[in-house]
């Protein structure tokens, strides 16, 4: 029996005639006292650190799944860490919320480009990207590279093509990163530290 | 932070100035709570707004935006002037005795050697007196007139309690109060940790600000003691191992001052950088910067960095100039630049003045965004309203958009604020095609060797030589880096005082930087990190939270930079003797035999008290420096400037000197100048900020948190809103001299006008996080209005104190 | 299980009494308002727990988001200005159910199985026996329960039933950065308090006290508050709430007598409704449902 709260008040006309209609058996459902099923049960459960500010407090994330060939892991829940000595199992309101960052809606899912002057994206392979972009920065380079500077002191510099790094990336990111571009002689290079 | 999260249990007063951790770090904040429950500490904060942190302050002052000088000027001049010092510890472990150059002058707010052309300061002044073996001379009396504590003495006795009021509006009887709590931990067994963040940084005498503190800290003794130090709270996850590793243009790894035009060559390069021992019996750790950087060459080049081709020197480029976000943009803007990258980074709406920062990307061929969400800077091109008004057919930059993991989808390590390193796990797969920086940056690399092989082109040889020993090329794993940042032994690494016996065996992972020679016999990718892989395997996934001392130390926890030492500077918490100054909370002694105790001693270990080696290692002098020779771009003493936008048109510490209104040495563009606002059209001092419910410009696309704080609003004063007929939830504009936003008013009691120098200053507060990409409701960017213009020493932009004009929308 | 939510104390609108024998530990939530930041950490927890997500609403010049309890924001901090003596205060107050040891919610609900009190003190809402009747909302003196316009059903903080149940404490408590939440033995709670009181009192509040008000038996919910003899300045905190009289009266004492009683009159409305359509409801319910739909 489905009813909406006004329609069961006019068929009760009065508040207390309720109870005595489920007392008689009339009651919608029957009045079974069980909570919510624990949802972490069996889920997994893996350590990691929140990547928002720089208490890094240590988070459990819980993913549907055991792992197994088949099965896809999906985040169903993220809280603290207790063993961490920094947050002891606490989170802010960034951190308690980071399913919905994980899952947002504006997580980009595959390279796209934007070619110049157009109004839309379009969808390209890893492969296209790669090849594009390596295209630009090596004819730039070529282009642009400064061996010597006007003193002739050797300088190998590439100032043209510039790069702000992530602060949200891992250490070991951020040095292939940095080791890759001195590599490539890029000079104007920063990252969020400053703002 | 020279201290580090949970150490802040351990401190008697939380100064809170320059930041808000309540709503920026709302979990490292909790240890302020704790301290305040066990310890009964006292929480004061100083900031323009009653904020979230005031809301549980035991002590709350208002102050001015962009006056922190003046105020904390005024500090140090009670401190002294009342003498509120920690004596001992500024005679032996600070160079108040020092003796500086007679020709060092101050005058109407201007040190000597200034060149107003250059906007710059000629230093030779700035330095200390030397004895004929080239050690400072020093004054142990400190009453030499020319010693650095009578310099400092007389350089603050102008910022007394009525100039302090008159500058920032603070009333006198709020600062004088603030100034009892402060000096309260002159006492040796008090200490009082400061917590500070980007309301400091973000100031264009941002780095002067700090000094302040540092002069303040070392003065009442909290430097190196449990519950002291000066803490940076940091901004993002990792923006501190970023910075360690160097992800900026003017350091390579561990802060090793990266090769400009100056450098020809590898000897003329560390000669410069590795200096001599200011005071003797001095440790002078710097002096190793031949080992560190050797080791980061042979990392990088590996066989190719030998000794005949000085290390590969010739492969790391030489810097020409400035190379920060705002001269990057600067010279995009002028058409200088060709391409850009895009990593985790959302510059158009997180660097100053919105407007340059899209012109500038429009004049790209190419631009690459590297993401894991579709951030407003990959969008630049596209209209959205009145938010981003573009035309997309007069923009011809080419833009990729490459999807990344976030932190769940792959293992790595982050560096908090307190310097610790930590591994995290890997939860689940990175949706659709996306894929971590790592790969993307190595498929990028390897695309450009395969082409420069085939091709040739200009200068291969870094791109083919550059080590690549990673099993997977295409996907270098985080273990992998790991170890190759810790580094390892090339070659037996022997004891110099015995070479019959091997240290480290050829091959192994390195214990610590100890170990680093500078002959080519060793690999490190980061000085700083040597010991996070050692050869006990990964010590950055330690997970034993155990804390024998009750200081939380943690020392079986992750790994912390260097060596694992948790308090930097903790040789100075005990005495010259090598007694803790406070022996209810002590962090290092001397045993008898060793330094020992709570924490990994700074200090050589068996570096006995008589022999007098001083705690501030990394400083050639072995002490603090309250004057700071030739390091800063403004002057050795921190001085008070106005924001470059300021309300009063000229600086009350000196009225008659234009040149000394804002920072004399502050870097300022073409056409940036001209677009400084004035207070006659813009009256009211804006400054920006986060709010709790948000992240920088990432949670505005996290459903939650857009549920939390869905919009941009506009903080004001009850009275200004009086005046402007603005009630709560009303839509306003805020116009700068570079364009508006709008937002909703919040109309506050939390928001004071201030009585500064004669006249009413209002402050108008305003919230970053907004912009027209995310789950919140699409909005204005909030850095539309701020002036480009960055700190004289880190150019980091003055997004705290600028000017604008409020109405009803 | 020293926490077991599943041994219960009251049911609503049901006359066989609950089982009696064991002994199982009242548990409680402590919110020190002196040490709570209105981070909202408890609201995202909450939500994230629950699996509900609020509305992206707007911004009404305030701090508070979302502006109100609603069937999926079953906690909200309520942020207040106080100026006294010339001294400004942030109070920031999180509201949600206090899970009343007396709770009027349950005693007015009419709806068998809806409303269930455990022995441990929480008072969980059981949606798939609730008819949406609103009772508990008048029943309510603190104004907790919200009814979804999506099913018509109450909802309101389970105080995470789900994990007491399993020995964990709720997910609001857990986060709380700063710990202001406090999550134990409703006894461990109270000692807790009197400590937080006497630092308080050190710090010159001299009326810091614990709100665990008697006139709804007690809440497993409690506030330290710094004014304790003003609970209002904390965005209107009843100073001595109680149940409605009339729910009391009516839905307490008498209604098992009562329900036997108009086991026959209801059966007859039944029957009326049935075969000659509704009756006019009482003016005054119909007031309080318009105005409670209306919100």
């Amino acid at each position: 029996m489905q009813m909406n709260r006004r329609q069961f008040f006019k068929i009760c006309s009065a508040g207390l005639g309720g109870s005595s209609i489920a007392v008689m058996g009339f009651s919608p459902t029957a009045a079974l006292a069980e909570v919510r099923t624990f949802k972490l049960a069996r889920a997994t459960e893996t350590r990691n650190i929140c990547p928002y500010c720089s208490v890094s407090c240590g988070v459990l994330i819980y993913s549907t799944g055991d792992k197994s060939k088949n099965s896809q892991g999906e985040i169903i829940h993220i809280e603290g860490d207790p063993d961490n000595p920094v947050n002891r199992g606490t989170l802010c309101p960034k951190g308690a919320g980071l399913r919905d960052m994980v899952q947002s809606a504006n997580r980009l899912k595959w390279p796209e480009v934007r070619e110049a002057g157009s109004n839309e994206w379009k969808r390209i392979s890893w492969n296209e990207a790669i090849e594009r972009i390596a295209k630009h920065m090596k004819a730039d380079r070529d282009k642009n590279f400064v061996a010597q500077n006007k003193d002739g002191v050797t300088v190998n510099r590439w100032p043209t093509t510039g790069f702000l790094a992530s602060s949200a990336a891992s250490n070991e990111a951020g040095y292939l990163t940095v080791k890759t571009l001195r590599a490539l002689g890029i000079t104007a290079l920063d990252t969020q530290a400053r703002i | 932070m020279t201290n580090h999260w949970v150490d802040i249990k351990n401190a008697d007063v939380v100064f809170v100035m320059g930041g808000n951790p309540a709503e920026a770090h709302p979990c490292g904040f909790k240890w302020v709570i704790e301290a305040k429950k066990n310890r009964k500490a006292k929480l004061v904060v100083v900031d323009p707004r009653f904020n979230r942190t005031a809301s549980v302050a035991d002590y709350y002052a208002p102050i001015r935006p962009g006056t922190d000088i003046a105020f904390l000027g005024g500090v140090i001049n009670y401190l002294l002037a009342n003498d509120k010092l920690h004596h001992d510890y500024v005679k032996a472990y600070t160079n108040a005795s020092f003796l500086i150059d007679e020709g060092f002058k101050f005058e109407d707010g201007i040190f000597s050697g200034y060149d107003e052309a250059k906007r710059a300061y000629g230093k030779d002044t700035w330095k200390y007196q030397f004895d004929k073996d080239g050690f400072a001379k020093v004054d142990e009396t400190l009453q030499d007139p020319n010693c650095v504590f009578q310099l400092l003495k007389k350089h603050y006795s102008r910022y007394t309690p009525e100039t302090v009021s008159k500058v920032c509006g603070t009333p006198k009887d709020a600062f004088l109060k603030v100034c009892e709590y402060i000096a309260s931990t002159a006492a040796p067994d008090r200490t009082m940790t400061n917590l500070y963040a980007l309301g400091w940084t973000e100031h264009t005498v941002g780095s002067q600000n700090i000094r302040c503190m540092a002069i303040i800290q070392l003065l009442l003794g909290n430097m190196g003691m449990a519950g002291g130090g000066i803490n940076a709270l940091r901004g993002h996850a990792n923006v501190q191992g970023i910075t360690d590793f160097a992800l900026y243009a003017q350091t390579l790894p561990g802060y090793l001052s990266a090769p400009t035009d100056a450098d020809p060559d590898r000897a003329t390069y560390l000669g410069k950088r590795t200096p001599k021992a200011l005071r003797p019996g001095q440790m002078n750790f710097p002096q190793n910067f031949p080992k560190w950087f050797t080791s980061l060459c042979k990392t990088w080049y590996g066989d190719n960095a030998t000794k005949d081709n000085d290390f590969a020197y010739d492969y790391l480029p030489k810097l020409s100039g400035a190379s920060d976000v705002l001269s990057i943009f600067n010279s995009m803007y002028e058409g200088k630049m060709t391409g850009f990258f895009c990593q985790g980074f959302n510059p158009l709406a997180s660097v100053a003045n919105k407007k340059k920062v899209g012109d500038a990307l429009a004049k790209l061929k190419y631009m690459v965004v590297i993401d894991p969400l579709a951030t407003d800077t990959s969008e630049f091109w596209k209209p959205y309203g009145e938010f981003n008004a573009v035309d997309p057919a007069q923009i011809p930059t080419e833009v990729f958009r490459l999807p990344a993991n976030l932190f769940a989808e792959h293992a790595g390590t982050f560096t908090n604020s307190g310097r610790v390193v930590q591994w995290r796990w890997k939860a689940v797969d990175g949706p659709g095609d996306s894929k971590d920086d790592t790969e993307i940056i190595a498929a990028l690399f390897l695309k450009l060797k395969e082409m420069y092989a085939k091709d040739g082109g200009a200068f291969p040889e870094p791109i083919q030589k550059l080590t690549w020993a990673y099993a997977q090329p295409a996907k270098p794993s985080p273990e992998e880096l790991l170890r190759e940042i810790n580094g390892k032994a090339l070659a037996d690494v022997l004891d110099p005082k015995d070479p019959t016996k091997v240290l480290v065996k050829a091959g192994d992972q390195l214990p610590s930087f100890a170990m680093l020679r500078d002959d080519g016999s060793t690999t490190c990718g980061n000085w700083i990190y040597c010991g996070v892989w050692s050869q006990a395997g990964n010590n950055s996934a330690r997970r034993d939270p155990s804390d024998p001392s009750g200081l939380g130390q943690t020392l079986n926890w992750g790994f912390a930079w260097p060596v694992n030492r948790r308090i930097l500077y903790n040789r100075a918490s005990a005495d010259l003797a090598g007694k803790p100054w406070d022996p209810k909370r002590p962090v290092l002694r001397w045993t008898g035999t060793a330094w020992g105790g709570n924490d990994v001693p700074d200090m050589r270990p068996d570096a006995k008290p008589e022999e007098n080696v001083m705690p501030f290692i990394m400083n050639p002098e072995g002490v603090g420096r309250l004057f700071s020779r030739e390091l800063m771009a403004e002057g050795p003493f921190p001085e008070h400037y106005e924001p470059f936008e300021t309300p009063l048109d000229k600086n009350p510490m000196h009225p008659n000197n234009p040149k000394a209104t804002s920072n004399p040495a502050a870097r300022v563009y073409k056409g940036d100048m001209e677009a400084f606002g004035k207070a006659k059209d813009f009256p009211y001092v804006a400054t920006t900020y986060r709010l709790t419910e948000h992240f920088h410009y990432w949670t505005k696309q996290s459903t939650i948190n857009a549920i939390m704080q869905p919009e941009q609003f506009v903080e004001i004063g009850e009275e200004l809103a009086q005046e402007k007929g603005i009630k709560a939830g009303d839509r306003v504009k805020v116009r700068s001299n570079r364009g508006f936003i709008r937002g909703v008013a919040v109309v506050t009691k939390r928001i004071k006008a201030l009585d500064v120098d004669g006249r009413k200053v209002h402050t108008v507060g305003i919230p970053t996080h907004f912009g027209f990409k995310g789950a919140t409701k699409p909005g204005f960017i909030t850095n539309t209005l701020t002036p480009f213009v960055g700190d004289a020493n880190t150019q980091t932009p003055e997004y705290k104190a600028f000017l604008v004009n409020i109405e009803k929308a | 299980m020293a926490l077991q939510s599943l041994d219960i104390k009251q049911r609503s609108a049901t006359t066989t009494p609950a089982p009696q024998a064991r002994q199982t530990i009242e548990v409680a939530k402590l919110i020190d308002v002196s040490a709570c930041i209105g981070c909202k950490a408890c609201q995202v927890a909450c939500m994230e727990w629950n699996d509900v997500r609020d509305e992206v609403g707007h911004n009404v010049g305030v701090y508070d988001n979302p502006a109100d309890l609603t069937e999926n924001s079953w906690t909200v901090m309520r942020f207040s200005e106080v100026e006294q003596n010339n001294k400004l205060e942030w109070l920031i107050r999180k509201d949600g159910c206090m899970h009343c040891a007396d709770p009027g919610c349950l005693k007015a609900c009419p709806a068998p199985g809806a409303i269930i009190q455990y022995a441990n003190g929480i008072v969980d809402f059981h949606q798939e026996n609730c008819i949406g009747c609103g009772y508990c909302v008048s029943g309510c003196p603190f104004n907790v329960p919200r009814i979804s316009k999506k099913d018509s059903k109450a909802y309101k903080c389970t105080l995470c039933s789900d994990r007491v149940a399993v020995n964990q404490a709720p997910a609001c408590v857990k986060a709380c950065p700063t710990g202001a939440i406090q999550f134990g033995s409703k006894e461990d709670m109270k000692d807790y308090a009197a400590k937080r009181v006497t630092d308080l009192k050190e710090r010159g509040f001299d009326k810091a006290g614990l709100y665990d008000p008697a006139g709804v038996g007690g809440t497993h919910v409690m506030y330290v508050l710094h004014h304790a003899d003003q609970p209002n300045l904390y965005s209107g905190l009843p100073v001595n709430p109680s149940i409605s009289p009339l729910v009391a009266l009516w839905k307490g004492a008498t209604k098992p007598l009562a329900t036997l009683a108009l086991a026959g009159v209801a059966l007859g409305s039944l029957f009326h409704y049935v075969m000659k359509g509704p009756n006019e409801v009482s003016k005054e319910i119909e007031a309080e449902v318009e105005k409670e739909d209306a919100q």
